[in-house]
């Protein structure tokens, strides 16, 4: 039950940020959760989005460097050591998480949480042997 | 009261400079046509004997060497003595592959390290000097030559290297440092770091600095001699005619006298070939009449200058040469070491990018930096930081062993450099050095 994140190179120049947007928004597509990670020279744009197949040809015609990647998302109760709980789980695990970022989602008292490790399928199975929610694309789109 | 190593050459009379020219023109073309087979091969091609070569009127009827004739050669071809002969190799800076190695014999050393305690004592150097030779030492020929005509005018000489500022700056204090010798850009940083730790110019013992292997403006030399609290004096040289010394400054700071009894120089049109007038700015050639392991005839230095024989005040006779305006090629001078933009382009091409990049030159606190942008493929991105700061470590090693020098690396997107008329403007130089 992977999830599409799109990565899309950024040159730290001003105004790249709002010209993905914009490239996004023309496309009506809705940005569910993002992060970036930077450097001093660049920085990568990592998106859900609702359409991810659709914002990936867009940004591409625009001249983008994007790239889509699976990533796995987990739903996490909105509490004082929800996440602490689904990250120990990959730890005994012995899996490395490369990056995560969070959102809330719709339904109350969740939060999401989308992760990156080697083994999407490996990560998924424990966390959810451990009673951790697996969100599907649906969930997130 | 000027000094000299060499009066009776340095303030010999025109006739007298002129005379030693002919004659030894001759020599060297006898010498390089019987024991060169690239020579020979070059002048059979134009139909000129040794015997057409009568006087340096005759000069113009040699065919032009080239650097990439140089590199053809390499490694043996040009050398001129029995190997056994020769006693020393040095090599051009930053090049990798077919490198320019040059050959001396023990008087081709000799003669060049004259060359270079000329400069010295021209910059007020004398046996009572201590000399900080802070130019690299090894097959880059700054360090040697310098070392070399130290040791001539009977200096003290303290054979540093480059490198390791906090020690030079220790010696320059603890052992009295006269006569500093290194790039232009180094000495300007050891000057800033001086200025750091709040040691006055008065403070500093150095009274002369002896600067070359890149170019520089009069501002920096102004910026130096008030850092360091001294006179700023320029060398200039190439590994292919000795290394520095081929002409130095004096007293005067208007030009560097080329040691005419060593070498001939020409000005000449970079597209025709054509020989200049007097005064014209065009290419510089030389020709070496005196070296034997490695003559080198008509050389094309790619660089664009200009020559005065005006009378200096000095005393020296030889002719001046402006310093550097600009190259009839595309070579950068980077910190000293010469880059080609064709050699970056190598490294890329090696490690799998498309040839979409800009090289941008700049001096920031008067030391060069250069910057490689380059296009990525869509296929080369990965989505981690880590996956891309690889890439970039992948080609800021590349870089260092191909020209020996930190290049700041940046990944860009596919088709975001700038392109005029389809094609992408390659080399950016915001030095303004001229």
């Amino acid at each position: 039950m992977v999830i599409k994140q799109l990565s899309v190179f950024v040159e730290n120049q001003p105004g790249r940020l709002s010209e993905i947007t914009d490239v996004l928004s023309g496309r009506e597509i809705n940005i569910r959760a993002l992060s970036i990670a930077d450097t001093t020279n660049f920085g990568i744009l990592r998106l859900i989005v609702d359409h991810p197949s659709r914002a990936e040809s867009a940004l591409k015609e625009q001249g983008f460097t994007v790239s889509q990647t699976s990533v796995i998302g987990v739903g996490i109760e909105d509490r004082p050591g929800g996440l602490a709980e689904a990250l120990n789980i990959l730890r005994e695990a012995g899996m490395d998480v490369e990056y995560m970022y969070a959102f809330v989602s719709h339904a109350e008292k969740t939060a999401y949480v989308i992760l990156r490790v080697a083994d999407n399928d490996a990560a998924e199975k424990v966390l959810r042997d451990h009673g951790i929610p697996i969100l599907s694309g649906e969930d997130v789109y | 009261m000027p000094n000299y190593y060499q009066p009776e050459i340095e303030c010999a009379s025109r006739e007298q400079i002129r005379a030693w020219q002919d004659e030894r023109l001759v020599e060297t073309v006898e010498h390089a046509y019987k024991n060169v087979e690239f020579y020979r091969r070059k002048m059979d091609e134009k139909g000129i004997k040794p015997s057409d070569i009568k006087s340096v009127d005759d000069l113009c009827k040699l065919p032009f060497l080239t650097k990439a004739d140089l590199r053809d050669a390499y490694p043996y071809g040009l050398l001129a003595v029995p190997r056994e002969d020769a006693v020393r190799i040095q090599s051009t800076s930053g090049t990798t592959g077919k490198r320019v190695v040059a050959f001396y014999t023990q008087d081709d050393i000799d003669l060049w390290e004259d060359c270079c305690a000329r400069a010295i004592v021209a910059a007020g150097g004398t046996r009572s000097d201590v000399v900080q030779v802070s130019y690299g030492y090894g097959l880059f020929t700054g360090g040697p030559g310098l070392n070399g005509g130290s040791h001539k005018v009977g200096c003290l000489t303290l054979p540093m290297s480059s490198g390791n500022t906090a020690r030079q700056i220790q010696f320059i204090q603890d052992l009295g440092a006269t006569i500093l010798c290194c790039t232009p850009s180094y000495a300007a940083f050891i000057g800033e770091t001086f200025e750091e730790m709040g040691i006055s110019p008065e403070e500093i013992p150095l009274k002369a600095g002896i600067f070359g292997a890149e170019a520089w403006t009069q501002e920096m030399r102004r910026d130096i001699e008030k850092k360091l609290g001294i006179r700023a004096y320029d060398i200039y040289g190439l590994t292919e005619l000795s290394g520095p010394g081929v002409s130095f400054e004096c007293a005067e700071q208007t030009g560097m006298h080329i040691n005419e009894d060593h070498f001939i120089a020409e000005i000449i049109d970079p597209d025709t070939g054509e020989v200049l007038p007097e005064g014209s700015k065009g290419e510089l050639v030389f020709t070496s009449i005196t070296k034997k392991a490695f003559p080198m005839l008509r050389y094309r230095t790619r660089d664009i200058c200009v020559l005065t024989r005006e009378p200096c005040s000095c005393g020296r006779t030889h002719v001046k040469m402006s310093k550097p305006m600009g190259r009839s090629d595309d070579m950068l001078i980077i910190r000293g070491v010469n880059v080609f933009p064709s050699q970056i382009e190598t490294v890329l091409m090696n490690h799998g990018y498309p040839a979409n990049y800009q090289i941008v030159v700049d001096r920031v606190k008067n030391s060069d930096t250069l910057d490689v942008y380059v296009e990525m493929t869509g296929a080369m991105f990965g989505d981690t930081v880590k996956d891309i700061s690889r890439r970039e470590k992948q080609l800021v090693d590349g870089f260092k062993s191909m020209l020996g020098l930190a290049v700041h690396v940046h990944l860009v997107s596919p088709k975001t450099i700038e392109r005029s008329e389809g094609k992408a403007k390659r080399v950016i130089d915001k030095r303004h050095l001229v």
